[in-house]
């Protein structure tokens, strides 16, 4: 753990927040995550609306596909009249990196029931991923409520009624980004991994994910035909492996302040804290 | 009203659906080496400083290559990333950063629409 940089959530006696503590800290940053989704839901029924999506198209994008981006890029697509297995393809490019948000939060969810993570990896976004995994570190175990909280009441409901709001009554406001709502989404993925930095691998990869993503949009994706914002999944994959290197002696998540809970608040299910008797709702 | 695009958005679902799921409802996937959760633990800041970095720095003409692009979006993402490493207040990141954009572009200064 950094001392330089604290926790988002101090840690209660044993190293961990109280549950009571996490899910306080949950409430507050799904509050200001919905705050987030209702903006970039907004701009989307607006960009919707004038590409000429109905009202029931609108919001059958944003309930059943639920993928912001790849929303955003749908209505690009229908715009310039792009055929729609090429539309589906790139929708599985946009969204790849789900795959490693369903790959990180597998070991804290494992005991779900099939039936609910079956539900549960359709409300998985950047969001919910963010939410929820900080929240599982900060308590220690995982919480399944915190999931649902974070999927459904800070992203979901958000999202689905600015969708609505935006592609009905968005025609009366002019030039919507004058007011800043496009910046709430790129402020709130680097506010949410703030929350995700706890030591300096966490922090080299963070660096090293923008600085990989980045040039991948502008260069290399062009040069290979495919959309820049695969530089998202780029800087995803390649930014944990250059973390990788830190030497462990540098990354302080694997030298315990002291006691045995500092470190087990960075552990995973199934690491080298795996505990099951400590973890009450097994 | 039409409803054609409600098609549309199935297929896309069928095109998003699997990566969602499978780390999650693939067997085995709870039990990784401790390399693989090392790995994946640092996922997590990759892919949002990724996310971030690409929407303020990249912008995509209708026609054209992306192009590197260098505005006050750039500010009010700082403003957010200090707010919320010194407050610890996430909705008051949000709001600074949407108060400078917002500012900005009153005054004329460049906006991520170009």
């Amino acid at each position: 753990m950094r001392e330089d940089v604290p926790a988002l959530t101090e840690p209660g006696p044993e190293g961990l927040a109280t549950p009571e503590e996490a899910r306080r800290r949950l409430l507050i940053e799904a509050l200001a995550i919905g705050v987030s989704a209702g903006g970039f839901g907004f701009v989307y029924g607006l960009a919707a609306r004038d590409a000429g999506f109905s009202p029931i198209e609108a919001m059958a994008m944003s309930t059943i596909v639920f993928a912001g981006a790849a929303q955003f890029a749908a209505v690009g697509y229908v715009a310039s009249g792009l055929a729609w297995p090429v539309i589906a393809l790139l929708t599985f490019l946009l969204n790849a990196r789900h795959l490693l948000y369903s790959a990180a939060l597998a070991p804290w969810l494992a005991h779900v029931p099939r039936s609910r993570r079956a539900v549960m990896a359709h409300l998985l976004t950047d969001e919910a991923f963010a939410l929820s995994i900080g929240h599982f570190r900060r308590v220690g175990r995982t919480d399944e409520r915190g999931y649902w909280i974070a999927a459904i009441a800070s992203t979901f409901i958000p999202w689905n009624l600015a969708t609505l709001a935006g592609v009905l009554v968005g025609g009366s406001i002019p030039e919507p980004t004058r007011f800043g709502i496009d910046i709430i989404f790129p402020a709130a993925m680097i506010g949410l991994a703030v929350g995700l930095i706890s030591g300096r691998r966490e922090l080299v990869a963070a660096f090293a994910g923008a600085i990989i993503g980045v040039p991948w949009a502008l260069f290399v994706s062009p040069a290979i035909g495919l959309e820049p914002s695969t530089g998202v999944v780029a800087g995803g994959v390649l930014g944990p492996a250059v973390a990788l290197l830190v030497p462990s002696a540098l990354a302080p998540e694997h030298a315990p302040l002291g006691s045995t809970a500092s470190a087990e608040r960075y552990a995973m299910p199934g690491s080298h804290f795996d505990d099951a008797d400590r973890r009450p709702d097994r | 009203m039409s409803t054609e695009l409600v098609l549309l958005a199935v297929v896309m679902f069928a095109a998003t659906y699997p990566s969602r799921a499978l780390g999650l409802l693939a067997p085995g996937l709870d039990r990784l080496p401790r390399p693989a959760i090392e790995y994946l633990q640092l996922v997590g800041p990759a892919v949002l400083a990724a996310i971030t970095a690409v929407e303020v720095m990249v912008v995509r003409p209708e026609n054209g290559s992306p192009t590197f692009h260098v505005g006050v979006e750039w500010l009010g993402v700082l403003a957010c990333l200090a707010i919320v490493g010194w407050r610890r207040n996430l909705l008051l990141g949000l709001i600074v950063a949407v108060a400078i954009v917002a500012i900005a572009r009153q005054l004329g200064l460049p906006s991520l629409a170009g």
